[in-house]
């Protein structure tokens, strides 16, 4: 069974930086042995905190996408409780909830392609006609630039 | 119940007389003509409501850190529910508060 699963661990800021680049080891280590993979690695560095988790303001935020199964990710939320310098994780899975944008993204182009070719348009849009459309980028001011969601 | 149901008449006659009164409160209530609000993520098109976007979900979690409620951020059902899936996640992750101070 393979899906698709995000991971974001924040780190304590007083790990030192061999610690960091242990634990990450250790979670590459448990997903090779259970038979998944790493898709991307995302190290957001140093962010404040909204609230006090004990006694830091601070972390290290770092997102893993994994495809793997449920068992793996069971093992690495076992895991990830264990060490002190893992202040807060979070496991979701994302395959479905992707698929779901892809599909209402896609059924949308189609309605517009279909009433613009109606209307005797160009079935896409040109740039600089109209408002700001779909095709626009204007995603740059996203917090997860690097994913291709 | 069974006493207002019985004759229809008499039902009738009630519901006619409430109908009337409705009727003249919202004619004294129209000058307080608000816009209808429409929902920002499907005007927007935006399909992903995702709890790693900050400055998305920010301007749903006002001064006292609550979640903005529907009749006041004017999202539609579907997106109201992704919203709010994904700023509880946010708040797991310490990316938005629970509450302020």
């Amino acid at each position: 069974m393979n899906r698709k699963y995000e991971l974001v661990y924040v780190v304590s800021p007083d790990a030192t930086e061999e610690q960091v680049a242990d634990l990450q080891k250790q979670v590459e280590g448990i997903v090779e042995r259970l038979s998944g993979e790493v898709v991307q690695v995302d190290n957001w560095g140093r962010r404040k905190l909204a609230y006090e988790i004990g006694r830091h303001k601070e972390g290290t935020y770092v997102l893993l996408v994994l495809n793997g199964s449920g068992e793996l990710m069971k093992e690495i939320d076992r895991r990830l409780k264990v060490f002190d310098i893992v202040i807060r994780h979070l496991v979701v899975r994302v395959d479905e909830d992707q698929a779901i944008i892809e599909r209402t993204r896609e059924a949308r182009q189609a309605t517009s392609r279909r009433r613009r070719t109606a209307r005797g348009l160009p079935p896409d849009r040109q740039p600089g006609e109209g408002q700001r459309g779909d095709g626009d980028d204007d995603r740059d001011d996203r917090f997860d630039m690097g994913l291709d969601m | 119940m069974n006493g207002r149901r019985g004759p229809s008449s008499g039902a009738r006659g009630r519901g006619g007389a409430a109908g009337a009164a409705q009727g003249k409160d919202g004619a004294q209530r129209r000058p307080m003509f608000r816009r209808r609000k429409v929902c920002k993520f499907c005007s927007d098109k935006i399909d992903d409501i995702n709890y790693k976007d900050v400055k998305l979900l920010m301007p749903f979690v006002p001064e006292r850190a609550k979640i903005l409620p529907r009749r006041i951020s004017g999202a539609c059902a579907t997106h109201q529910r992704k919203l709010r899936t994904a700023i509880m996640r946010a708040r797991q992750l310490a990316l938005l508060p629970y509450t302020s101070e």
